[in-house]
């Protein structure tokens, strides 16, 4: 039996860090995500970690990512506005091959927008927010004890592909308090980068021969080695020529789409049987849900697909569906990112049908029932 | 005997991106000898830079060394070390690139007093992107942007970096090379954040632009206008226009970041400890 909490949202995601490993978070203040980092500064002290406050957004992810280059497990946390300007070094995380893991608590937008409101308009910025092409891993839970477990997970994807890897939910869940429970040591998962174990002689840090995630040296561990934002070879010095460029970076994507399987989850609800699908992530999942039974109560053969992975994008899942349903209902706290994957997956074989909303109050499952209806009938 | 260079430069990596005539090579050579003179293991040592030129220069050297974003430096600089507070940590920036972009990271990292040691080499110039103005072009000097002369006010970087709390304040030249050995080496043994400035030339984009009409022009200037800052001071305000003081500027002892943070947690874990007995 773990430790049984009453914890909100932003307190889990700090646990789960915790539990992963993790010791040693930069942040800067930002609602509402700034309880991640209030709790983590009450505790990272007390095991030896470190806790930063930066002067800003751009240089908590700089922090966090010179510390994973010095071998620590490290995090940061924000929302929106912050989201935007940790975007490049995001980027340079992700084309040097950094483990850390980034949390975007969703406010909504543009600009200072409803810093207190709920919003899942941060969803394609997370695919897309650094320029130039690169593999992404977010993932989007819906419960507190489900941001626990997926911030725990995100780690050790982090660790696994080596890669940056952003958790994106909601102000509503991130302030929600809810009862979880916290595993003992060890019932989770709890992975570790792979490390080099030839001598550092004959060391690359980017060596493809390797495999596609080469083992990742600690600075000041013996293996000198030089890490630049520059595209690079496997020496990890820079190139600028042509075929090298292009074969790294395909083999940066494909260390995350090679791996859908192992990298994508879905929860599902009486989907097997169904004629209408929700799909839906975050709080909207949570109303898809409720939506989804209370259509099962009324009679109507309705299911829910939420994904804890939304990139990589659970294309299979969706296309799948698209083949057996009459439609597919997207509720989103946008004007409309998400619903466009699920059309460009579903490929016209159904129905697809968004419910947008902006106004700082979240998709309720009547909403979401009364399209359900709509498209059964 | 001569200085061993290649025991520091790695293989295969040179030539060098600079241009004929750019200092940032004599620089170079100086922070070799510096560091070798500590004795500072390689595996200990990082050096850390942003985007420009002469945040290339990690690239050369067989140290832990991260070519990071453009004036973010200090903040990769300084996960690194609070990571590992028993390494020696570097950041090698320019004027652009430590005081425009990275102008927030500078004061912050001035500010902590983070065991960090800056060097800036301050060419005047955007010199990688081909010669726009920065925050220290001379006003009334030409750059691309600022083609009927710059009318821009400037930084005076070591003001800025004891302004907003290092504790280790100097400026060296290209020129004066001994004395610069000496400024690197001092400001690497300083505990706590220390900034040097290095008076650079940058022939290519702002010399030939302005009346030096050779890279030996740029050095004659550099002879010519700095003076130590003990005869600095004793000349009267009207004799000093046109010169900038040189040498260890400002130092005083103050609390280290690193050691306040984990002295910290030594006592709060110590205490977590006392309460488990």
């Amino acid at each position: 039996m773990g430790t049984l909490k009453l914890l909100q949202g932003n307190e889990a995601c700090a646990e789960g860090a915790l539990y992963a490993g993790c010791t040693f978070f930069a942040g800067y203040p930002i609602t509402p995500s700034t309880e991640v980092a209030e709790y983590l500064a009450r505790r990272l002290p007390l095991i030896g970690g470190v806790i930063l406050q930066m002067e800003d957004e751009i240089a908590s992810v700089g922090a966090i990512i010179g510390a994973s280059l010095a071998g620590k497990k490290s995090m940061t946390a924000t929302s929106g506005p912050g989201f935007s300007l940790k975007q490049e070094n995001i980027g340079f995380g992700m084309l040097c091959e950094v483990p850390c893991v980034i949390v975007d608590v969703m406010r909504g937008g543009p600009s200072t927008g409803v810093p207190t409101g709920p919003s899942q308009s941060d969803i394609m910025q997370c695919k897309w927010g650094t320029h130039g092409d690169h593999p992404v891993i977010c993932l989007t839970p819906a419960y507190v004890q489900e941001i626990f477990s997926e911030t725990v997970r995100a780690f050790n994807l982090a660790e696994r592909y080596r890669t940056p890897v952003i958790i994106a939910f909601d102000e509503i869940v991130g302030h929600m308090r809810e009862k979880i429970e916290i595993p003992e040591k060890g019932v989770l998962p709890v992975e570790n980068r792979r490390r080099p174990t030839c001598p550092p002689s004959e060391y690359k840090p980017f060596d493809e021969t390797k495999g596609d995630v080469p083992p990742v040296a600690d600075f000041f561990s013996g293996y000198r080695q030089h890490i630049t934002g520059l595209n690079h070879a496997s020496d990890g010095f820079p190139v600028n020529a042509s075929p090298r460029i292009h074969t790294d970076e395909l083999r940066l994507i494909r260390k995350v789409e090679g791996n859908r399987k192992d990298i994508i989850r879905n929860e599902t609800v009486t989907l097997d049987d169904a004629e209408v699908a929700v799909f839906a992530y975050g709080v909207s999942g949570r109303s898809g849900k409720n939506a989804v039974e209370l259509a099962r109560a009324a009679g109507i053969k309705a299911g829910l697909l939420r994904p804890l992975t939304i990139w990589p994008f659970p294309e299979e899942d969706v296309a799948a569906l698209a083949s057996r349903v009459k439609g597919i209902i997207v509720p989103e706290l946008s004007l409309g990112q998400i619903v466009h994957e699920v059309e460009r997956c579903a490929k016209g074989r159904c129905k697809v049908e968004g419910i947008f909303r902006v106004d700082g109050d979240p998709i309720t499952p009547a909403q979401i029932l009364e399209k359900i209806k709509e498209v059964q009938s | 005997m001569s200085f061993d260079y290649d025991q520091f430069i790695r293989g295969g990596k040179l030539p060098h991106i600079w241009c004929p005539g750019c200092t940032y090579g004599i620089v170079f050579k100086s922070l070799l000898r510096a560091v070798d003179s500590l004795k500072i293991p390689k595996d200990d040592i990082a050096l850390v830079s942003g985007i420009g030129c002469a945040s290339r220069l990690p690239g050369y050297v067989d140290w832990n060394t991260l070519h990071t974003t453009h004036g973010r430096a200090l903040p990769f600089a300084t996960g690194l070390k609070m990571a590992r507070p028993d390494k020696r940590v570097l950041v090698v920036s320019g004027d652009g690139d430590a005081t425009a972009i990275g102008g927030n990271h500078f004061i912050h990292a001035c500010r902590r007093n983070i065991d960090i040691t800056v060097i800036v080499l301050n060419n005047f110039i955007y010199g990688m992107t081909g010669g726009q103005h920065s925050p220290t072009t001379p006003i009334g000097h030409l750059a691309t942007t600022m083609p009927f002369g710059n009318v821009d006010p400037i930084f005076n970087i070591p003001e800025l970096a004891k302004g907003a709390g290092a504790t280790w304040v100097g400026r060296g030249t290209a020129y004066h090379v001994p004395a610069l050995d000496k400024l690197i080496i001092g400001a690497i043994e300083h505990k706590g954040l220390s900034v040097l400035e290095i008076i650079n030339a940058c022939p290519t984009t702002h010399g030939r632009r302005n009346k030096f009409r050779s890279p030996t022009d740029m050095l004659l200037w550099m002879k010519d206008t700095a003076l130590p800052l003990s005869a600095f001071e004793k000349l009267p305000p009207e004799k000093t226009a046109g010169k900038f003081p040189t040498g260890i500027l400002y130092k005083r002892e103050a609390p280290e970041y690193s050691e306040t943070y984990f002295a910290m947690v030594e006592r709060l874990m110590k205490q977590k400890e006392g309460r488990a007995d």
